[in-house]
């Protein structure tokens, strides 16, 4: 019963008020007027905001592919590795949430700007001559999602492969399977949990993110997270602002609905 | 084609510091069961594991049916391995696994259904093709991984510790039917094992390793009854030992001088000179108890007391106290009737032949 009342007021509390106030209508100076209308919804269908949302959902899916493709080999090395390295890799990887995400992401915009240390390096090796654009892009976006949630992605990857056992990937090798099909049709299959949990953890996250648009993509690359932001802390439309979160949280929910429907039909 | 199965040639393997396998050579022929029989840390596991591919020896050459094996990964090798923990795979079914070598090596689909069904045949699981291995007993589990290195007919079938996860009965009955499977598929087989009855019950040969060293080679019969050394004797059934030096050497026979007790006869191994300490190690069920001092026809009498009396049910243990510190075993069958039990305190007579005793030089 304790869990039912902290679910009522922390989550559904705050979530119906947003739902009620996404019904609602601004108020000449920003207040909430209490009508009942659909705009807010109708309003999201413009060209304009459509393209944030598939902007979105384009670099949360690149960022959870990178990762995915980033995240397993370490993963694998790491969940391998002597116990006493698991341990310090693992620490490696949870210190940088020690410091606060805010100025993570300024060392990244130092790192990317034009004349930045990226620059400094690849010139000095002779790599490039002229001066490089990567901040203010979607591709320095892309960088700092991965690098923010590579680790919700290598945790759960690495409890899962942690828990494969050994001599079933040796057996595979024995029964005459390539290093491909081993990984494939054993390592794969049965590390499928977590490939899924990390996917979950960082997409989701991906989708809403708004400070690292907001710093390394400039004014150009603006995603549902800044839409938001804007809408509630720059126009102050609160309505439209809760419209836009809630449809973003139902898109979510129902692709993940979707997901394990048919991942379950594939199953049985 | 040679008519060896596998060849190992001098093969040396160091983990870290400790030498695992040292110098290692021996020959199996084709269609053999070989079992190579040792305790935890002999070398034997790593030996498997070389021959799997898993490892590749620090020197030394592997040939399996005449093909050097140097740089071959696992699955480019003529050999399947039954894991000691099974190592099914839990998201395929019983039919997947078994099916799973064929599919890799690219065999189609029409002509692995029946190799799998008879496959799974041979190992007594036809029906339950379509179960998940964690639906499957230990025994039954033990079956699968067995079927899923037979269907592929490899050169040679390596199994560690096959038997090592079931419980007593089960595992006598498998190790026949282990044997008999062997029989029907013709194929070579090496078996690692550290259980003596095993290796004894179902190898045509056994080698004895320990500390990565080959100690000896044989028919079961072979290192049951002639041990080349004490730690064979000792490793592979119960010993009773003495020791001392030899006095007299006659032909094939010699008389061994044990302070505290009359001189033994025994047989010498070739070329033991006299004077030279060795062990003499005789097996519990060759030993001879009667309380009749005037019983004939043995060469060797010695004269002790019952210690203690184990009833075993089908045979019977005695504790025998030759002299002060000095204990023996002996293994009675329980043959009911008349045939005389003793008590413990109760003096006996020990007896042996000359040839029952092996002479192990120290």
């Amino acid at each position: 019963m304790p869990a039912l009342v902290w679910m009522g007021v922390f989550l559904f509390l705050p979530l119906l008020l947003v739902l009620v106030i996404s019904f609602a209508a601004r108020g000449t100076y920003g207040g909430v007027e209490w009508t009942f209308s659909l705009a807010n919804y109708l309003n999201m269908a413009d060209p304009l905001y459509l393209r944030i949302y598939a902007r979105s959902l384009a670099l949360a899916a690149a960022t959870t592919v990178v990762c995915l493709l980033l995240g397993f080999p370490l993963a694998y090395y790491i969940a391998r590795a002597p116990a006493r390295w698991q341990a310090v890799w693992l620490m490696l990887i949870i210190i940088p949430f020690w410091t606060n995400f805010l100025v993570r992401t300024y060392a990244w915009m130092f790192i990317l700007r034009s004349e930045g240390l990226f620059h400094t390096v690849l010139s000095s090796v002779g790599l490039v001559t002229s001066p490089i654009e990567i901040l203010y892009s979607d591709t320095a976006v892309l960088i700092g999602l991965v690098y923010g949630y590579l680790p919700f992605m290598v945790l759960p990857l690495y409890a899962a492969i942690e828990r494969l056992d050994r001599s079933v990937v040796e057996a595979a090798w024995d029964l005459y399977a390539s290093g491909w099909s081993v990984f494939w049709r054993v390592v794969l299959p049965l590390t499928k949990p977590g490939v899924i949990a990390g996917c979950l953890l960082v997409f989701i996250p991906s989708v809403g993110a708004f400070i690292t648009p907001d710093l390394l993509g400039g004014a150009r690359s603006m995603m549902v997270g800044n839409l938001i932001q804007h809408e509630y802390l720059v126009v102050r439309d609160w309505p439209f602002g809760s419209a836009i979160s809630f449809a973003l949280m139902a898109l979510v929910l129902v692709g993940i609905a979707v997901y394990f429907k048919v991942e379950t039909k594939v199953a049985v | 084609m040679s008519e060896h199965s596998v060849e190992l040639r001098e093969i040396v393997k160091r983990h870290g510091t400790t030498l695992a396998v040292d110098h290692l050579s021996l020959q199996v022929k084709r269609g053999e069961f070989f079992s190579i029989l040792g305790p935890s840390g002999s070398g034997k596991t790593s030996t498997l594991r070389l021959l799997a591919g898993f490892e590749e020896p620090d020197q030394g050459e592997i040939l399996i049916e005449g093909r050097s094996m140097r740089g071959v990964p696992p699955n480019l090798r003529p050999v399947n391995l039954v894991f000691q923990s099974y190592a099914l795979f839990p998201h395929l079914t019983v039919a997947g696994n078994v099916a799973f070598g064929l599919e890799m090596r690219g065999v189609p689909r029409a002509i692995i259904a029946p190799e799998v069904r008879s496959a799974l045949d041979m190992v007594r699981l036809a029906g339950k093709e379509e179960r998940i291995p964690s639906q499957l007993s230990g025994g039954e589990q033990q079956r699968v991984a067995l079927a899923r290195a037979l269907v592929n007919r490899p050169a040679v079938v390596l199994l560690d510790e096959p038997l090592g996860a079931l419980d007593q009965q089960l595992r006598q009955e498998m190790q026949l039917e282990l044997k008999t499977i062997q029989e029907q598929v013709g194929l070579t087989f090496i078996c690692v094992t550290h259980h003596q009855e095993e290796a004894l019950t179902m190898s045509d040969r056994v080698a004895v390793m320990n500390h990565g060293r080959l100690l000896q080679i044989g028919t079961p019969r072979d290192v049951y009854e002639s041990p080349s050394s004490e730690f064979v004797a000792a490793f592979i059934g119960v010993s009773n030992r003495l020791s001392g030096r030899i006095e007299m050497v006659t032909g094939t026979r010699c008389t061994v001088r044990v302070p505290d007790l009359p001189a033994i006869v025994a047989r010498v191994p070739p070329g033991t000179p006299e004077g030279a300490l060795v062990t003499l190690s005789l097996r519990p069920e060759r030993v001879h108890l009667s309380a009749d001092i005037k019983l004939d026809g043995f060469d060797n009498t010695l004269q002790a007391r019952i210690h203690k009396t184990i009833y075993n049910g089908n045979e019977i243990q005695y504790l025998l106290r030759l002299t002060d510190g000095l204990i023996w075993k002996a293994r009675v069958p329980n043959l009911g009737g008349d045939h005389k039990q003793f008590q413990a305190g109760e003096a006996v007579f020990v007896r042996w032949q000359a040839d029952e005793g092996v002479v192990l030089s120290e």
